[in-house]
């Protein structure tokens, strides 16, 4: 098992750190894993993105051109990451602020309303957990288990307080999951 | 009286310093160089301190002075000493660390160098050598050249306009917090001479006060690169240095 | 069994400087290696095992810290960026002319000039051609993996020692930028004064005291004692070249193809390679991992059983010389980069490899 993903967003939306807790749990679960952000002015507020490898065998190319899931946060991402998902691929997206919603019909396509959800829970910065949540529910490679071992290892021990908060918040991703178009 | 009878141990009167090697210094008579390379050697001997002493010496005139007193020593690149300095202190905090730079060598390629190591306080002590010119390559305009002065790269005299102002760096590092000792000496004559040594024997001491950098310039000459004999040259340095550079200490805390 | 950790590349130099027993690091931010000297100050080494470090006032200052403190015997280091390391040419050459070991990381951004802030390998020939000026090498050590980022800190620093030659570590953004899995070394205390004086004792400055006094300088003014002293150096870049070759063949048996590539290129190839298998061009890959002394024997070797070779670096062709040389000529050489900071993609790769090979 190979999963290619790219996590695409604005910066503050939580991008790097929601990779690295996946990254981090995929050790958690005997995983080869490899995250790889853009990194730059970008990190002033503009847009962010990481690239995620999780994988049973020694990872190759950190860098890519083509992704088995993206995770889509903001419009600018969409147009650029929508044309990278390979055929047969997952795409899953906040429609907050999304214009021009995807179109391929070639991919999975996957809708969390995360901005939303988290607004509405008060909780603005467990956002990211809610799409995390979203994608796991899809792409079931990390067990809840892993997942919480990884949030203790992403997490300074100041911030463990705040796991069953970001647990229950990957819980409401996954049922707030809706499918666009499956293939 | 045969020459046996006067070389006796209760004749002597003056000697070398342990502390100076046997080779002969390269600088050209009437250098302010050499005397200080004494002074610093005597210091040395007397605080009992050479196996605790590591020298940093600078890019010009005074480049081998590794070569003249008995201790350890890095050659730096040049203007660097005070980096290479810093360093070597925080490695070793226990030992008596110096730089002995000119004034091509730490007021203008060193500039940041010892700016920067008298802000953080560095615990080491610097000699500074100020003879308004760069001898080594030949007698160019330093940054503490006067005005009118003539040098090769100033063959008119220095024009503040063309060249800028003499730059009062000691003065300077002064403003500095990290710096505990800041004087100004000279070597024109044995009561300078008596007050440099005292100058650098308070600013090795200073290193076990660890209060911060301990920096002495020494006001000299360069009789050829200023092209006069070795009396001309102290006489202009008394004239005209002195006005711009007056002796004496500008901070002692 | 060691902790496994996901961490930067960057964070992973800092830490293993840490448990390596590192006495001394100067440094001066830049990006993409920032987070070198950051992680240093929030791990507090000095309180741990009295480890300095330092926010030099510039590239200049830092580099001729690492020169001080190596002139000590001391285990120290600096890390910069490309233009960075510029700066620290005149340091690293003074260096190698005093014969200091020390270690510095370049993790390499794109260029000329201020140029970008993104990966690129376009200081290759500056890191393995010596880059200061006179006839030296570094000994130089390109990571393809945060594992190896940690592994080649403590590398570099013992080949440093081992031939009082300093050392580089030649990194690119993408591999100080990403986080991986690593198994950081135990600690390992720094080395005491006797242990100092055991090793290095017959050079470092410790203070005179019955011996000769010790002077470090790449000074001498008699052109034929330079000329000996050159001759020196020369042999011990041979001993070097003999000794201390490095490198990584991954699907080679087979191959009809060579990609010859390093740090991260050498990752992207790895994917190249097996998309080129699945459309059934048989791809090997040869990764330098010290690009001094260069794998010549290796290439050559492989000159008799490969259609030809293709240097993937991001650059306008650097170590695609050192390729040629190697091959001398026997079959093809060719060579696909990308400039300025862009990574190439390994699908981009795949069609450089098919149109330069006709394939």
């Amino acid at each position: 098992m190979t999963e290619e993903i790219i996590i695409a967003g604005f910066g503050g939306q939580g991008v790097l750190s929601m990779g690295k807790i996946l990254a981090y749990s995929g050790i958690m679960q005997d995983q080869e894993v490899s995250w790889m952000p853009s990194y730059g002015p970008e990190m002033r507020g503009g847009t962010a993105n990481v690239t995620v490898i999780i994988s049973d065998e020694r990872i190759s190319s950190p860098v890519l051109n083509a992704f088995d899931s993206a995770i889509v946060l903001n419009q600018q991402s969409m147009d650029k990451f929508e044309p990278l998902v390979k055929p047969g691929g997952t795409l899953i997206y906040d429609p907050n602020g999304i214009t021009h919603h995807p179109t391929r019909t070639d991919i999975s396509i996957y809708q969390i309303e995360g901005a939303r959800l988290a607004a509405e829970g008060g909780n603005p910065k467990i956002f990211n957990m809610i799409i995390l949540g979203g994608f796991l529910k899809v792409k079931p490679i990390i067990n809840l288990d892993n997942l919480e071992k990884g949030l203790k290892k992403s997490l300074p021990a100041r911030h463990h307080n705040l796991i069953p908060m970001n647990i229950e918040a990957v819980q409401t991703g996954m049922k707030e999951l809706k499918v666009i178009h499956q293939l | 009286m045969e020459l046996t009878d006067i070389i006796k141990e209760e004749n002597l009167v003056l000697k070398k310093s342990k502390l100076l090697t046997d080779n002969v210094m390269h600088y050209c008579p009437g250098c302010t160089h050499g005397v200080v390379h004494k002074l610093i050697a005597e210091v040395i001997e007397e605080l009992n301190i050479q196996d605790q002493t590591i020298g940093v010496s600078p890019v010009g005139c005074s480049v081998f002075a590794y070569n003249y007193i008995d201790i350890d020593w890095a050659e730096a690149a040049h203007g660097r000493a005070p980096a290479v300095a810093t360093a070597i202190s925080r490695l070793h905090p226990e030992k008596y660390v110096f730089t002995y730079q000119g004034d091509g060598d730490l007021a203008s390629i060193g500039c940041a160098e010892i700016m920067h190591a008298c802000n953080r306080g560095e615990n080491i002590v610097v000699v500074f050598i100020n003879n308004a010119i760069y001898g080594m390559t030949g007698g160019q305009m330093a940054p503490t050249t006067l005005l009118g002065q003539v040098t090769s790269t100033t063959p008119y005299g220095r024009d503040a306009k063309l060249n800028g102002f003499p730059m009062k760096i000691t003065e300077l590092l002064a403003q500095l917090d990290g710096t505990c000792y800041v004087t100004r000496q000279s070597a024109d004559t044995p009561a300078a001479v008596r007050k440099t040594k005292n100058a650098l024997k308070k600013a090795f001491q200073n290193t076990r006060r660890q209060k911060g950098v301990s920096f002495v310039e020494v006001v000299g000459t360069c009789n050829s690169g200023w092209k006069m004999s070795p009396v001309d040259a102290n006489k202009w340095m008394r004239e005209h240095m002195f006005e711009k550079y007056p002796l004496g200490d500008i901070k002692d805390i | 069994m060691a902790e496994v950790k996901l961490m930067k590349g960057n964070e992973v130099i800092a830490e293993t400087a840490i448990r390596c027993g590192c006495d001394g690091y100067f440094g001066y931010p830049i990006t993409p290696q920032s987070e070198v000297m950051e992680t240093l100050m929030l791990r507090k080494p000095w309180e741990e095992t009295g480890m300095v470090v330092l926010q030099a006032e510039s590239e200049l200052a830092a580099i001729n810290m690492v020169y001080g403190g190596a002139s000590c015997g001391k285990k120290v280091m600096t890390s910069s960026s490309s233009p960075g390391i510029s700066l620290k040419q005149e340091g690293i050459t003074y260096i190698a002319g005093a014969e200091l070991p020390c270690l510095v990381v370049d993790v390499m951004r794109g260029g000329p000039g201020l140029g970008t802030i993104q990966p690129s390998q376009s200081d290759y020939f500056q890191a393995t051609k010596g880059g200061g000026h006179g006839d030296y090498h570094l000994i130089v050590l390109a990571p393809a993996s945060v594992q190896e980022m940690s592994d080649f800190v403590v590398l570099g620093f013992e080949l440093a020692f081992k031939y009082r030659n300093p050392a580089m570590v030649l990194a690119d953004g993408v591999i100080g930028q990403m986080m991986e899995k690593v198994v950081l070394p135990d600690y390992t205390p720094r080395w005491t004064e006797e242990e100092i004086e055991k090793m290095s004792g017959d050079w470092a400055l410790t203070g005179k005291k019955n011996r000769q006094h010790h002077i470090i300088t790449s000074l001498e003014l008699e052109a034929p004692r330079q000329e000996v002293f050159n001759e020196k150096l020369q042999r011990k870049y041979r001993e070097i070249e003999a000794n201390e070759v490095r490198y990584e063949a991954l699907y080679c048996e087979d191959a009809d193809y060579i990609f010859v590539a390093y740090g991260s290129c050498a990752r992207i190839c790895q994917k190249s390679i097996q998309l080129a298998r699945e459309e059934g061009i048989k791809v090997g890959l040869l990764r330098p991992i010290t690009l001094y002394p260069f794998p010549t024997q290796p290439i050559s070797d492989l000159c008799s059983k490969v259609k030809g070779f293709l240097s993937v670096e991001m650059s306008a062709g650097q170590m695609v010389e050192d390729v040629r040389l190697a091959v001398d000529g026997r079959v093809k050489v060719d060579f696909y980069g990308r400039m300025g900071g862009v990574v190439p993609t390994p699908e981009e790769i795949v069609v450089a490899l098919k149109n330069k090979f006709k394939i």
